[in-house]
């Protein structure tokens, strides 16, 4: 069982090894990077070239780590009780199953995803320690221990907005997928867009990473945001002389929305366009 | 195995412990990589690292401990041709090897000396075909021949980036910690202090569950949800000697902005006077008369002033001294004011403290606010979040 990235998603040699170590030790992954470099998507391939199924849980800043292991709807059971329901004498009916239990006793072998870590308070990844680490939790209501069948592969994305403790850091492998550079980038172009002109796609990501360049950019773009930008392109026939043009009084590339997401970056880039207008004036 | 490497990696300061060390070990036992050198670095550095900003601190420590230990296997390239080679290795040495070369002597010489040792390692190099670990158990040693010309060789057949470690690739993402908005965030988390007041919105278990005990049947309560109840006044320098810390004065700004609910902020230039504004495209049109700003929010408004305090000192002491308008009252006479109406009061300066000494200006701004000037950086933050957290009697 070896990742080798799949027809979808160019894997680099260095994310190669660092997921292959996670999923022969069982040791979670913790993915950084810059967002739109396909922390998450990794999650899936890994699924899909392993041929297993997946369980996602998506972390927001109200997520607490027990949501995870299970919950117990006791204001069900209550209600049950005034209305004289039989399951009512039974917890078990109570406890609902989170993302982990469900990965711990799923029939086959899954990948679990634990999307945007970061976002969750800054107690959460402290509260899934032992879980992690062990595969087993503890249900006071039942008094039962859960334990993994077969540990799952654990992938854990954090886009950097809280750190997290060094204790869960030990316990993983990370991985920083860095921002391709044009080699990678152009693989990962073939594999998105198979038929697409060379030049045209050259011409694109010259200035791709010609505004990735631009000082001051308050959000760079990033891989998703140019397969985002080519489909555009693609979608509106754009003719390859309007990307060619390179004139400076028009600083801001064609359907640029794709590319800059904030009004202050292309503010900057209209400011760019009238500079460069004003020597012929 | 590798106790030097975790040696020198907890001296670079990558607290890598025991339980990696193991881990890599037990990665490394479970065959997870092949027998090359790249692998081993990934798998390392997978394990070893696990923040972004040491990822080059990581590299150079790697390149120093595995230097000249690996060498290539299964491989004569000494078919090689030597232009070729020069451009390769113009690509890929790094600058110490670089520096080594030309001590060597000029470029001919040195295609001359590694034709040589190129063909000695063909010779040699039967059988020996694995990279080793710091045990040197391969039959050369660290320093047998020149290891950097063999690696060049190497690299140009397997047309891989070898030596990705060398490249350090990661670095400029290494900086010490300089202020963020979430450390500004954090600093400025000192000043919360949390009360209920308004709507009741939120469900209050315990007094429910209390009520609903004595009662005997379901009895909600609900209670005003907790919210931070400081009310801040930001005022801001702009223009001017302001500009190189405008970012820094941003990121303050939208960190504050985010922090507190009550919020109030405004602009000046130089030095406080009669008049403040809000949008400073309409300075001169819409202005806030400072009389009214100090009526308006009660005292227990913390005022956080930011400004480089760098001005003519008649600026501040002489009515008339404003730059930009003829004021009537000088901008001491203000600065009172605004000290006397809210008596917590800071103000930050952008300007390193070392230099405030030599600004005339500054001084006179720190007298008048009761010595209570501090440094914008992340420690000086936190001293005046501490100083308005303070009890003021008024």
């Amino acid at each position: 069982m070896r990742f080798q990235g799949t027809d979808d998603y160019v894997a680099t040699d260095d994310l190669k090894v660092a997921v292959n170590a996670a999923t022969t030790l069982r040791r979670p992954l913790l993915v950084k990077g810059e967002p739109g470099t396909g922390k998450t998507v990794l999650a899936y391939e890994i699924a899909k070239a392993l041929g297993t199924p997946l369980i996602e849980w998506n972390i927001k800043s109200t997520t607490k780590a027990h949501q995870g292991l299970y919950e117990y709807d006791a204001v069900a059971r209550l209600r049950d009780s005034q209305l004289g329901e039989a399951r009512v004498h039974d917890i078990k009916n109570y406890i609902k199953k989170g993302k982990l239990w469900e990965a711990f006793t799923a029939p086959q072998l899954p990948v679990l995803l634990i999307d945007e870590i970061d976002k969750a308070d800054i107690e959460f990844p402290n509260d899934l320690l032992q879980e992690l680490d062990r595969m087993e939790f503890f249900v006071y209501e039942t008094q039962e221990t859960i334990k993994a069948v077969e540990r799952p592969i654990v992938i854990i994305t954090s886009n950097n907005e809280k750190e997290l403790p060094d204790a869960f850091l030990r316990r993983c492998f990370f991985h920083y997928i860095k921002f391709p550079d044009r080699t990678t980038m152009q693989a990962i172009i073939d594999v998105h867009f198979p038929g697409i002109q060379k030049m045209l796609v050259s011409k694109a990501m010259d200035i791709f990473y010609e505004v990735r360049d631009v000082p001051g950019l308050k959000k760079k773009p990033s891989t998703s945001e140019l397969l985002d930008w080519l489909k555009l392109l693609l979608h509106e026939d754009m003719p390859l002389d309007v990307l060619q043009s390179r004139d400076p009084t028009k600083a801001i590339p064609p359907l640029h929305g794709a590319l800059l997401k904030n009004e202050q970056d292309i503010m900057l880039f209209e400011r760019l366009a009238f500079m460069a207008r004003r020597p012929n004036n | 195995m590798f106790f030097s490497f975790m040696e020198e990696l907890r001296t670079a300061g990558i607290s890598a412990s025991l339980k990696e060390h193991l881990a890599l070990l037990a990665a490394l036992d479970a065959d997870v990589i092949g027998q090359s050198p790249e692998e081993f670095y990934y798998l390392a550095r997978a394990t070893l690292v696990k923040d972004e900003a040491l990822l080059d601190r990581f590299d150079q420590v790697f390149g120093k401990v595995f230097k000249g230990i690996f060498t290539e296997y299964g491989q004569n390239p000494v078919d090689v041709p030597a232009d070729w080679l020069k451009a390769i290795a113009e690509k890929y040495l790094s600058p110490e090897e670089m520096a080594k070369i030309e001590k060597m002597g000029s470029w001919d010489e040195l295609m001359e000396t590694l034709k040589k040792r190129l063909e000695e390692q063909e010779k040699r190099h039967q059988g020996g075909n694995k990279w080793v670990g710091t045990g040197g158990t391969s039959p050369y040693g660290n320093s047998g021949y020149n290891p950097e010309g063999v690696r060049i060789g190497g690299e140009s057949k397997h047309k891989r980036a070898v030596k990705v470690w060398d490249k350090r690739e990661f670095q400029n993402l290494d900086n010490t910690k300089e202020l963020g908005t979430r450390n500004i965030k954090i600093a400025m988390r000192r000043l919360r202090r949390f009360a209920r007041d308004g709507a009741a919105e939120e469900l209050d278990i315990d007094g429910t569950i209390n009520g609903t005990a004595r009662q005997g049947w379901l009895d909600i309560k609900m209670r005003p949800e907790r919210r931070n109840a400081i009310k801040l006044l930001l005022m801001l320098d702009v223009g001017g000697s302001m500009d190189p810390f405008i970012k820094l004065c941003e990121e303050l700004f939208s960190a504050a902005t985010s922090e507190f609910k009550n919020l109030e902020f405004f602009y000046f230039h130089n030095c406080p006077y009669e008049g403040v504004w809000k949008d400073n495209k309409r300075r001169f049109s819409e202005r806030t008369q400072m009389w009214d700003l100090l009526h308006k929010f009660p005292h227990d408004y913390k005022v956080v002033m930011v400004g480089d305090a760098s001005m003519s000192p008649y600026e501040i002491t002489h009515p008339g001294g404003s730059v930009e308008h003829f004021n009537e009252e000088s901008g001491a006479v203000w600065m009172n004011r605004i000290t006397s109406t809210y008596p917590a009061t800071v103000w930050l300066n952008p300007v390193p403290e070392k230099q405030w000494g030599y600004s005339q200006s500054t001084k006179i701004i720190k007298e008048l606010m009761n010595d209570r000037m501090y440094p914008l950086t992340l420690e000086g933050l936190d001293d005046a979040m501490r100083e308005l957290s303070r009890k003021h009697g008024h």
